[in-house]
């Protein structure tokens, strides 16, 4: 793909991303720290729409950045008394190297490797993602489509049972 | 690999891993639960921008006989279970919380001997 809005856009949304994760590891705020996660799942779903997965894309903005820290702040707001400073235990530093290694070991086998890539980058691959998918999902992954909704269904179950309120006491 | 001036695929296969790496050290070293979350979802979503990244930019895929757009169904099993995951595990949180009065994952030593 070498088209120069590509490219810029790449680029842009790549630190977008990544300030953004960075960031909900530095921000001294847990509060912050959720709206900096909002900030890296926006940039990762800009980097979907590079790569021409427009429902993932939107799916991504859906669920990520709009239910799930929604979740994530109703949860910090549900524990007012724990410390909200977003601070570090006492395995800070085996944290940060082992993820600098993954890091640094992933970069290094994605740009070592000759992948096996498309021969006409620039072609208009996917003309509509939404369809095709569909076909997908109800076609040769049934089962997991049908799996996965018993799984969401026992979570919601799971999740109210959980939380709520002994009616006993 | 071409010329620099191009976005090839080990471009978003090293964002992926970068921010994958991001979030091992944050699920790592955070001593908040919530903010451990923050890194597992930050970690699922690197695996899905190495799927999509391979659905559109890798080759010899369809000629195996795979469909193009598996990667996406894929990323949206993975939306699907980490949704289902962030709300039993935020539940998990604020029931933890109501016990013990914190989420903090030091003073959480029930099960240490």
């Amino acid at each position: 793909m070498e088209s120069p809005g590509i490219i810029a856009a790449f680029w842009l949304l790549s630190a977008v991303t990544v300030g953004g994760a960075l960031a909900v590891f530095l921000s001294r705020n847990l509060i912050h720290a959720v709206v900096f996660l909002v900030l890296s799942f926006l940039g990762m779903a800009g980097l979907f729409l590079t790569l021409s997965a427009d429902f993932i894309a939107v799916a991504q903005i859906l669920i990520y950045a709009g239910a799930v820290s929604i979740l994530m702040v109703f949860a910090v707001m549900l524990t007012p008394m724990s410390a909200r400073d977003n601070s570090n235990s006492l395995y800070v530093v085996p944290g940060v190297l082992l993820g600098a290694i993954v890091a640094a070991g992933v970069a290094f086998i994605a740009v070592d490797v000759e992948w096996p890539v498309l021969a006409d980058l620039d072609a208009d691959r996917f003309p509509t993602t939404v369809s095709a998918i569909g076909d997908l999902v109800l076609g040769r992954y049934l089962l997991a489509f049908e799996v996965a909704s018993v799984l969401l269904l026992a979570a919601l179950i799971g999740a109210i049972m959980l939380v709520r309120e002994d009616e006993a006491a | 690999m071409s010329d620099g001036l191009s976005v090839e695929l080990a471009h978003y296969l090293s964002v992926s891993g970068i921010i994958f790496g991001i979030g091992i050290a944050v699920a790592l070293s955070k001593r908040n639960a919530i903010a451990v979350l923050m890194g597992i979802e930050l970690m699922l979503n690197a695996v899905n921008l190495a799927f999509i990244a391979f659905a559109r930019l890798g080759g010899n895929f369809e000629a195996a006989g795979g469909d193009p757009l598996a990667g996406h169904v894929f990323v949206v099993f993975v939306l699907t279970v980490a949704a289902a995951e962030a709300a039993v595990a935020l539940a998990l949180a604020v029931l933890v919380y109501r016990r013990r009065e914190t989420v903090d994952l030091d003073r959480i030593t029930l099960m240490r001997w």
